[in-house]
């Protein structure tokens, strides 16, 4: 095997990956927000959230697109560069993809096509179950996918068998405490770039004194969501952290830059760790703390990197800055949200400008938490590609060669940048258009054979209102 | 269990083949196209469908590594090529459906991505069948073949035979959706390309004969297998007819039924070989508790709820589809 093989594939997959994370984190919060705003306005008959609807549509779509071609990619890679792995964990690792193929990518897939094209040509209630299922089958897609990791990152209910995982208790590969505390936490990092982008928008939206009327809704909406989900994210962040603690030392102990066992345990804030010298530079850290955080416990011993193998240690770094980078942005999303709540019922969020400046620029923190979160989980896990069990070196596929790898990594990397700066500015140009800019037309043509039923009565006056 | 499988494996294959064949059809025609409005056209009788149609490229790939993870595992290194440039050309022509609507001066980029990202597809797709059927180097279930192993005549045929047939089935597609002046020019199409795709049929698997000898014994010995070529002929004959007539049903299923029965054949041939002559479905099946572990909730249960899916999704968009002007 060629090591700078193994090397382009890590890239490789450590790049597609980022890059197809990007749109799930935002179309699965979306899509469970269009579901809300569909039914609220079938519901009410106010004419804002159909509005609202229509725009965050459009906005969908383009993400949705992106999402599903770099997902595509991220299915058959497993085989091209991972042929070790996907030949050993076929049998579980495939059939789970084929649960999150069969019960979520279909569903998915088949109701995209009504939800934008399909509102003239379905009645009202179908339309909202066609919305509903798009959301159900992103949640579905998330669910299995880190059934998935979760099983590579602590492996169970198998046996090794002619070089194969063969399963023996799907229950507990499907059922464990692992895959309960990290799904969540990947649906709720989900749900919050939903809310922060819809609340930036709004912020943004009044800072431009535009769209008073649907930012206010995009700005509440968005605030109150993310200032509940967040205490809630918190919490299982630390359930998270509990099971890393119990199942993976050597991450948990790289995540906590501590390089000698302790008794009780100090926790680094901040540091510059250094695996020359096994040691921390410039550490600020808190006695006891680490104890606490770690075993709930005033005197417990701590286990340190040192206590393993230098070829079994992770990578200390990464996984420490990508931790702390995503706890800061958790706690900074989770300030802007109550400060922001409590304004907005003391209707003085408008005058804030700072805050609304504040919110605004936030809309990246959540997709930094969820990348920095991947890479703690996934660097960390180092050097295993299945935890304990097969080594990222021997996972890779034996045939491929550095020229080949270098080839398709360079592709994929021009391909990537020049849809993403597409994409993005598409989005841009979208969210700076507003709601009324929607190719200047009425939002809804009429179909001939088909009259414009009541519910579907588009309120072109609003944009008067909203616009000023 | 592993026979449900394969057949769900082989049901899998041949949806796709029919479903996304006739869009990437439609986006290699797409690039030949002249005239905005005849783009815009062909555009919308797809844009609703295209989606589903490429998830079961996804169906395809996870039943395979779910249930025959070793012949996943041998295949994707092998293709390691073709598997990429095909995959960028589904990223290229996928995101174009929605990007390409809200370009203003950048239309002409997603136009040509497009048409090219169809055509990449669709010829590695063909090329992988075509070094599938020429037969690739294997030593201890590991490729070994090098990285343009797959690359041969006989592959790049295939790739080109495959685009005329996705390219057929795309024109027939837009008979039976499109109506006036872009049908009368599409239905034109036909006849040329339903010559080329038969010729390059004939080709395929006379070369598959005479390559692999074996396969002759086993159509001789079991002559009831000839039903399938038949079946073959008998839409090619219909197909010819229904093009007489102008009608605009038939010509689709036919050349889905032509399709049909290519694949039947094909995989016939090389029964119970899955890589043929190198490993076997049986050999490649995966362990009893993973088959029925997919069989009792995704093969039982959810396979015929996707083909309702793809079946309410068909029905809403039924019909031709200038009646109703959809927003694009
Ligand atoms: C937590 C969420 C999440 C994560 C970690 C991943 N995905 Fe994903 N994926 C989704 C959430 C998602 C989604 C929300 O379901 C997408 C994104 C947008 C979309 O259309 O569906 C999707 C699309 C998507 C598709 C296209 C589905 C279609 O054809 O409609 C495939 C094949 C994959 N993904 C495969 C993967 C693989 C193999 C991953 C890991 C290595 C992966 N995804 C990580
Ligand atoms: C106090 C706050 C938080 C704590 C203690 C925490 C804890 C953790 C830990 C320990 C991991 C690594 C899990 C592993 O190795 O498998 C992780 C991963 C992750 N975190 Fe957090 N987290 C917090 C906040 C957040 C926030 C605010 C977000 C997003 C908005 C987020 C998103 C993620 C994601 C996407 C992952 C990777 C998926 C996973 O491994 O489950 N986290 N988190
Ligand atoms: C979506 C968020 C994810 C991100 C951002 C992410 C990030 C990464 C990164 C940075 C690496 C490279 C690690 C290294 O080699 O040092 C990696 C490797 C890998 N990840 Fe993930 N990952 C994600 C999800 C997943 C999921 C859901 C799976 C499996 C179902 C998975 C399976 C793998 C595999 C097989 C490798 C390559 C082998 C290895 O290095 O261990 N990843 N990922």
């Amino acid at each position: 095997m060629d090591p700078t093989a193994l090397l382009l594939s890590r890239l490789q997959f450590a790049f597609t990956i980022s890059f197809h994370i990007i749109f799930p984190a935002f179309t699965i919060g979306l899509a469970a927000w269009l579901t809300v705003l569909e039914a609220m306005h079938q519901y009410s008959g106010k004419p804002v959230y159909r509005t609202l609807f229509e725009f965050w549509l459009k906005i969908f779509g383009v993400a949705f697109g992106m999402g599903v071609v770099s997902g595509v990619v991220m299915a058959f890679q497993f085989g091209t560069n991972w042929s070790v792995l996907s030949k050993m964990s076929g049998p579980i690792q495939g059939p789970l993809l084929s649960y999150e193929t069969f019960t979520a990518f279909m569903l998915e897939a088949g109701f995209f096509g009504i939800l934008i094209f399909g509102r003239p040509r379905v009645p009202p209630w179908f339309y909202l179950f066609s919305t509903a299922m798009v959301a159900l089958g992103t949640t579905l897609s998330a669910f299995w996918i880190m059934v998935n990791n979760s099983w590579m990152q602590v492996p169970t209910g198998y046996v090794l068998q002619n070089g194969q995982f063969v399963p023996n208790d799907w229950a507990q590969i499907i059922f464990n405490r692992v895959v309960w505390v990290r799904f969540p936490h990947m649906l709720l990092a989900s749900y919050l770039t939903g809310a922060f982008c819809v609340a930036a928008t709004g912020a943004w939206y009044l800072l431009r004194r535009t769209y008073r009327a649907e930012a206010h809704v995009m700005l509440r909406m968005g605030l109150a969501l993310a200032a509940v989900l967040l205490p809630v994210q918190l919490f299982i962040g630390h359930l998270v952290g509990d099971y890393v603690h119990d199942y993976q030392p050597a991450k948990f102990a790289a995540i906590e830059a501590r390089w000698h066992d302790e008794q009780p345990a100090s926790e680094v804030l901040i540091a510059i760790p250094d695996s020359s010298t096994e040691s921390n530079k410039y550490a600020i850290s808190i006695p006891v703390l680490g104890s606490i955080i770690g075993s709930m416990s005033l005197t417990s011993k701590e286990v340190g990197l040192t206590s393993f193998a230098p070829q079994d240690r992770p990578p200390v770094a990464i996984p420490f800055f990508a931790f702390r980078v995503m706890v800061g942005c958790g706690f900074v999303m989770l300030g802007l949200a109550w400060f922001g709540t409590w304004l907005g019922l003391k209707h003085r969020l408008d005058r804030s400008r700072l805050l609304l400046w504040g919110i605004f620029l936030s809309f990246p923190l959540p997709w930094i938490a969820i990348l920095t979160g991947w890479y703690t989980a996934e660097v960390g896990r180092q050097p295993w590609t299945v935890y304990g069990v097969l080594r990222t070196a021997d996972a890779v596929t034996p045939s491929l060669t550095a020229a080949a790898a270098t080839a398709s990594l360079i592709l994929f990397v021009a391909v990537y940048a020049f849809i993403f700066s597409f994409g993005t500015y598409y989005i841009y140009r979208l969210l700076r258009a507003g709601p009324a800019g929607l190719g200047g037309k009425p939002l809804h043509v009429p179909v001939p054979n088909r009259p414009m039923s009541l519910a579907d009565q588009v309120p072109s006056h609003s944009y008067l209102e909203a616009g000023e | 269990m592993v026979m449900f499988w394969v057949a769900l494996l082989a049901i899998s294959i041949l949806i796709y083949l029919l479903l996304d064949g006739f869009d990437l059809g439609v986006g290699m025609l797409f690039g030949l196209a002249d005239g905005e409005a005849r783009r815009d056209e062909m555009l919308r009788t797809i844009a609703p469908v295209w989606d589903g149609n490429e998830t079961w490229l996804v169906v395809t790939g996870v039943i395979m590594w779910g249930a025959f993870p070793v012949v996943y595992a041998m295949l994707m290194p092998a293709f390691y090529i073709p598997v990429v440039v095909m995959l960028l050309g589904l990223i290229l022509r996928g995101v174009a459906f929605e990007f390409r609507g809200k370009a203003s001066r950048s239309r002409r980029v997603w136009d040509f991505s497009f048409a090219v990202g169809s055509f990449a597809a669709s010829f590695m797709q063909g090329a992988m069948v075509g070094a599938l059927v020429e037969g690739l180097q294997f030593s201890n279930g590991e490729y070994v073949g090098g990285t343009f192993g797959w690359l041969t005549g006989f592959s790049v045929l295939c790739g080109i035979g495959l685009c005329f047939g996705y390219a057929l089935l795309g024109v027939c597609w837009l008979v039976r959706k499109c109506e006036g002046p872009i049908r009368d020019a599409t239905r034109r199409q036909i006849p040329l390309l339903a010559v080329a795709v038969l010729a390059f049929l004939v080709v395929v698997f006379t070369h598959a004969l005479v390559e692999h000898l074996p396969i002759l014994r086993r159509w001789i010995e079991r002559p009831y297998l000839f039903v399938f070529p038949l079946i073959g002929a008998g839409a090619a004959a219909v197909l010819a007819t229904s093009i007489l007539r102008h009608d605009d049903y038939w010509p689709f299923h036919m050349v889905a039924l032509i399709f049909a029965s290519a694949f039947g054949t094909l995989a016939l041939s090389f029964w119970p070989y899955m890589i043929p002559f190198v490993i076997t479905i049986e050999e490649a099946a995966a362990p009893h508790a993973s088959l029925a572990f997919m069989f009792w909730g995704a093969g039982l249960f959810v396979f015929p709820l996707m083909l309702l899916y793809v079946a309410v999704g068909y029905r809403v968009f039924r019909g031709k589809t200038a009646a109703t002007a959809d927003h694009y």
